[in-house]
């Protein structure tokens, strides 16, 4: 019998067996950021154990509040701060240089095919893209893995999700994933591995994946995953050239964390993606999904363009494509909130921010902010945001307002009509 | 910990952990900050969080509770709250392993038994047994529902969480 990508991770980092369903794997990265990890710090000074198992596997962001916006996100990141300087963690990014985790970490080249990957954050399965195992967890995971590299799991079922087709204009990774988990529903994956897999998948920039492997936990999934291969290893290149002889030697050695043809799936689902529509979430679940078409008209307050999920360069590049040459609605405010240094000055050198800001933009600093409602364009209660965020929750981005879910290209097209739009109409 | 009290049911599916505790909140660094507002933001009709959690010590609730944000500021609400227990249909995987890392118990029931529950009406009180694996409640009748709990989870809980689990063992 045959092993999935996820089985043979496992077999490769386990330390334990506490149970037949348990296992405790040793773990190659465990990021921290100021919301989830100041308490697990607390808790190791007060301990007396406020040490690290290795700084080189410690990776460590101030991204949800910076810059900080009151004495307790100060707080906070002092907190966060002074441990990663303590503990000789080089690998830590502040004020400057910093920006969304999901994005700066795969960004630095920290996430390898085959590694083990966790963070005090749900879309932490965001890294799945790069042939990792990547899981969202909670503080007392992340201080058992600061302290001694290890963390347990349940073992996971895999479901093989088949991408084929073509996607059409206007159509994008967001969209895949919008109408998949609105097939397998909020927790239809729960407990679960979902491997991204098919033509579609193999044609997809590792932008793109992550924006795929990012929403794998809106359906419950533990880890979403994608087979590493050339474009993985393009993707890596400048951090992995000492270690192979050429691209093609990496993408060889890559194979080894390949699904076998005969591994086994709990279940198999195949979406032909070739007449799918421009999505947009309609209610407070990330499942409630419809063509985007279905809910024009709906007039909107602001537009969002940023988060974990969708503020890399292509999402930017995309979006303008339709913010070029146009003004956004008279009815709406829209932030853009790159989501690392990187894809800012990159952008500023492609002459996107212009686009943007000659559109009406706000521009922003890399923040994760306005996606939790926790700062930098929350919503007033009875405001209607549309963004390119994960969560569409009840409250989500600030009491009493709601969240419609959309591609990049769909929130700027809304924000040029005002109101939701086919982007399709605009490109 | 003890695991049992008067239960405060939740009759809704899919409750997020943006709804257990708010993100507004997470700029707290303490978990006693966390305790007046406990299920401030949740959607539930004449669900009123100060006067309905008061003196509860055990959730009843239907699928896919606490998914969402791996915020182990969800679990810690509950604890402060003195709710050391939720009982449902099933559990998101992130809430789920962090109530059982606090020393504390997610028990997964089938929704015969969850129904049977709901259907006890609102004074109700629940005592949990982990050696024997039952939820048992007293109205009129006795109720006993049968759970399994993984052998690890149990563990875990026997231990007072995962870290005093890890310091022992790893």
């Amino acid at each position: 019998m045959g092993k999935t990508i996820t089985e043979k991770i496992f077999a490769a980092h386990r330390r334990d067996v506490p149970s037949d369903n348990n296992v405790v794997l040793d773990i190659d990265v465990v990021m921290c950021h100021e919301i989830t990890t100041p308490i697990a710090i607390n808790d190791l000074m007060e301990r007396g154990m406020d040490r690290v198992f290795d700084p080189q596997k410690i990776k460590v962001v101030i991204d949800h509040v910076t810059p900080s916006k009151d004495s307790k996100t100060a707080t906070q990141a002092k907190i966060l701060r002074d441990w990663a300087r303590r503990n000789r963690i080089k690998d830590f990014f502040d004020i400057g240089a910093n920006g969304v985790c999901h994005a700066l970490f795969p960004e630095k080249g920290f996430i390898r095919p085959g590694y083990t990957v966790i963070m005090g954050d749900s879309h932490t399965c965001t890294h799945g893209a790069f042939g990792a195992f990547a899981a969202g967890i909670g503080t007392t995971d992340l201080e058992v893995g600061i302290l001694k590299g290890v963390c347990s799991f349940r073992l996971p079922e895999t479901m093989k999700i088949v991408i084929t087709g073509k996607l059409g204009k206007g159509v994008y990774a967001k969209d895949v994933i919008l109408r998949i988990i609105k097939e397998l529903t909020v927790n239809g994956a729960t407990d679960k591995v979902m491997e991204f897999c098919g033509p579609v998948v193999d044609a997809m920039s590792m932008e793109a994946r992550m924006t795929l492997c990012n929403m794998a936990i809106e359906a419950g999934a533990t880890c979403g995953v994608c087979m590493p291969d050339r474009v993985t290893a393009e993707y890596l290149w400048p951090f992995i050239k000492e270690q192979y002889a050429d691209v093609d030697a990496a993408v060889n050695d890559f194979k080894k964390w390949h699904s076998d043809a005969d591994a086994r799936y709990v279940a198999e689902k195949i979406f032909d993606v070739s007449n799918l529509n421009p999505q947009v979430t309609y209610g407070f679940k990330p499942d409630e999904v419809k063509d985007i078409a279905d809910m024009a008209g709906t007039r909107v307050d602001q537009v969002y363009m940023g988060s974990c999920t969708n503020g890399r360069i292509e999402d930017l590049r995309a979006a303008a494509t339709v913010l070029k040459g146009r003004r956004i609605a008279d009815n709406v405010r829209a932030i853009l909130s790159p989501a690392t240094p990187q894809v800012f000055t990159q952008a500023l050198e492609e002459g996107l921010i212009k686009i943007f800001m000659d559109a009406g933009f706000c521009v922003t600093n890399p923040t994760c902010g306005a996606c939790l409602g926790m700062s930098n364009g929350v919503l007033a209660a009875g405001e209607v945001c549309a963004s390119t965020t994960n969560r569409n929750f009840n409250g989500r981005m600030g009491k009493g307002g709601m969240v419609h879910l959309m591609s990049p290209v769909s929130a700027a097209a809304t924000a040029v009509r005002g109101a939701i739009v086919d982007p399709r109409e605009m490109m | 910990m003890r695991f049992n009290g008067p239960v405060l049911f939740l009759d809704r599916s899919d409750i997020n952990t943006d709804e257990i505790i708010p993100a507004r909140y997470l700029t707290e660094i303490s978990k006693e900050a966390l305790r007046p507002h406990l299920l401030e933001d949740l959607s539930l009709e004449e669900f009123d969080p100060r006067a309905d959690i008061a003196g509860k010590r055990v959730i009843v609730t239907r699928s896919n509770f606490g998914c969402g944000s791996s915020r182990e500021h969800a679990p810690w609400a509950l604890e402060v709250n003195g709710i050391t227990v939720v009982v449902a249909r099933s559990f998101a995987r992130i809430f789920r392993q962090n109530m059982f890392n606090c020393g504390m118990l997610a028990i997964e029931l089938p929704k015969k038994d969850i129904d049977s529950l709901f259907a006890l009406g609102d004074k109700v009180t629940i005592a949990v047994d982990i050696d024997q694996e039952t939820v048992i409640t007293k109205v009129a009748t006795e109720v006993c529902c049968k759970f399994t709990l993984n052998s690890f989870d149990k563990a875990l809980v026997q231990a007072g969480g995962w870290l005093a689990y890890a310091d022992k063992k790893y």
